[in-house]
């Protein structure tokens, strides 16, 4: 792999310690891939702030150490505590001290707290063809697919690394060639209805993940109304499978056209039928309908502001069973746009937990009891049953809301899934 | 050379090192994060085909890592606890390994090479043997005695 006089430099220990412990990691990463040199990056998004062991804060303290600083603006994702409401994580002794000595050094290192998963809906967002390290799956496939931002999937260690170097390899999604679609999924009509709800685009990313695994898919035949719809798809494609770019023909903006998504390929095509969406909604689910619920879980990946706005009237209106908390999920930086607006109200309502920093999946939050959740994210449907050891049941919003009124679970399929 | 006999092949170093030990070859892909406890050095993945083998002290063979970039810090965590694999074989490069593999060298000293192989030496890899790897990026295989 060719350096600039720069890049050896750096890897020599000329910019101090940490950045050469960067570049290390880098240019090892790039030999791995067979990159041939690096580019700049504009921006970074850290996924490495989130405690998952003595490795990850040894490694931030060590480049904290070393006089490490970011070279390019750089978001943190969520971390393990919400620096809001401490008492709302029930880690505990070294573990808790641990966790937030990993977020103060990335803090130190030059990271904006914002602490969330979907920096995409915070300003300054990166722009189409800018070449960026991000970290978190469903930020990436956010990044690539809906922004046309360039970022490999970065993560633990090699995010931080992008970062202080202000540079990655020039290799796999930051090349043209890698971006082109190498399977197409085509999708059945659906009445109007089904396209105005979020749940279809989660199904649909839940279906595609796990048909594509790290391959680039494009979607043909889907409408889209919003990029939080985008946002579910993305998010449910990056769990049940790896995808970190895919394209949705006539949508996002490297696919016009389906020639545009495949690049003058001809990749093969499968056919999703109503029986594959009908399989993938019930697989989403472990809990049985009529189950006493004790959690609702809506925000992962967190609340656009047009989400949350939508909510308030919702929860204005909710009275929710004994038992059962509504937990919701966004940035801090939302939160207080919430409460600049007054709307903050209706997440202080009983029953009602308004998560920020953080998320209910990757860290103690929900009651040790609590058996039983339901909700609107294929990607917490995925990762909770195993994570956190409860039974979840996917659904849309309206019946996540409507079971934390009965304090059960209503599992039904969807009137434009029925068959 | 015949397998019974025992043979060798030459890799590509991802990370360089030498180490040897018995050889456990996965299935399957194996997400690190959700799938191996670093405190005890085991699969715990219920999905995978080989969930409860226990990695630490083994020469790891494995086709691909799966899933999450977290799988770096759950592998460098399982290093630092001496839970972790001698090194890694693999069929494809896999940077999120790698990396892991990597920053448990820099911050404790403690080796696991990362090599990647051929898919045809790949194939002729199994359970119940004795792997090698030098510092000349050289795997070495031969039966269990």
């Amino acid at each position: 792999m060719w350096l600039s006089s720069e890049e050896r430099a750096i890897l020599g220990g000329e910019a101090g310690p940490a950045a050469a412990v960067a570049m290390r990691v880098l240019v090892a990463l790039g030999e791995a891939a067979g990159a041939q040199r690096m580019v700049a990056i504009e921006s970074a998004h850290i996924d490495s702030c989130l405690y998952h062991g003595r490795a990850g804060l040894d490694f931030a303290e060590r480049l904290v150490a070393g006089g490490g600083r970011v070279r390019v603006p750089t978001t943190l994702n969520v971390a393990s505590l919400d620096t809001r409401q401490p008492e709302l994580v029930r880690l505990e002794g070294r573990e808790r001290e641990e966790a937030a000595r990993l977020m103060d050094a990335y803090v130190a290192l030059g990271g904006e707290p914002a602490w969330t998963c979907a920096p995409y809906q915070l300003p300054g967002r990166p722009g189409f063809g800018a070449q960026v390290a991000w970290g978190e799956s469903n930020a990436i496939a956010f990044a690539n697919s809906v922004l046309g931002a360039r970022t490999e999937r970065y993560g633990d260690f090699s995010d931080i690394c992008a970062a202080l170097a202000g540079r990655v390899p020039l290799a796999g999604l930051h090349t043209a060639e890698a971006r082109r679609a190498r399977m197409i999924f085509e999708l059945p009509d659906l009445p109007a209805e089904a396209y105005e709800q979020a749940e279809l685009y989660a199904l649909v990313g839940h279906l595609v993940g796990q048909r594509s695994g790290s391959a680039v898919p494009a979607i043909v035949g889907l409408p889209v109304g919003s990029e939080d719809q985008l946002k579910a798809l993305g998010a449910a494609a990056a769990s049940s499978g790896a995808v970190a770019l895919f394209h949705v023909v006539g949508v996002t903006p490297e696919a016009p056209t389906l020639a545009d998504a495949a690049g003058g390929g001809r990749p093969p095509t499968t056919r999703l039928s109503m029986a594959d969406l009908r399989t993938g909604w019930d697989e989403l689910s472990t809990a049985a309908n009529g189950a006493r619920l004790d959690a609702v879980s809506l925000g992962t990946p967190h609340m656009s502001l047009i989400e949350l706005e939508r909510l308030v009237p919702r929860l204005l209106s909710l009275s929710i069973a004994d038992g059962v908390t509504v937990y919701v999920s966004t940035a801090r930086q939302l939160a207080e746009e919430l409460e600049r607006r007054g709307l903050l109200e209706a997440f202080r309502r009983p029953g009602v937990q308004l998560v920020v920093d953080t998320c209910t999946y990757i860290t103690p939050i929900l009651h040790p009891r609590a058996a039983t959740v339901m909700t609107n994210s294929a990607k917490w449907a995925w990762y909770a049953p195993g994570n956190l050891g409860v039974d979840v049941c996917f659904g849309s919003l309206d019946d996540c809301l409507a079971s934390a009124e009965q304090g059960r679970v209503i599992r039904e399929r969807p009137g434009w899934l029925v068959g | 050379m015949s397998d019974r006999a025992g043979w060798s092949a030459e890799g590509r170093p991802l990370l360089a090192g030498a180490a040897e030990g018995p050889l456990l070859v996965l299935d399957q892909p194996l997400s690190m994060w959700g799938g191996l406890d670093p405190l005890s050095g085991r699969v715990i993945d219920v999905h995978h085909p080989q969930h409860g083998e226990v990695l630490a002290g083994r020469m790891l063979a494995l086709p691909a890592g799966r899933g999450s970039s977290s799988s770096s810090s759950v592998l460098a965590e399982a290093l630092r606890l001496g839970n972790g694999p001698r090194a890694l074989l693999l069929a494809a490069p896999d940077g999120i390994l790698l990396v892991g593999s990597l920053v448990a060298e820099m911050l404790y000293e403690i080796s696991c090479p990362v090599l990647l192989l051929t898919a045809s030496d790949y194939r002729r890899l199994g359970s119940g043997m004795h792997a090698r790897v030098d510092l000349r990026h050289r795997l070495h295989v031969r039966p269990l005695t």
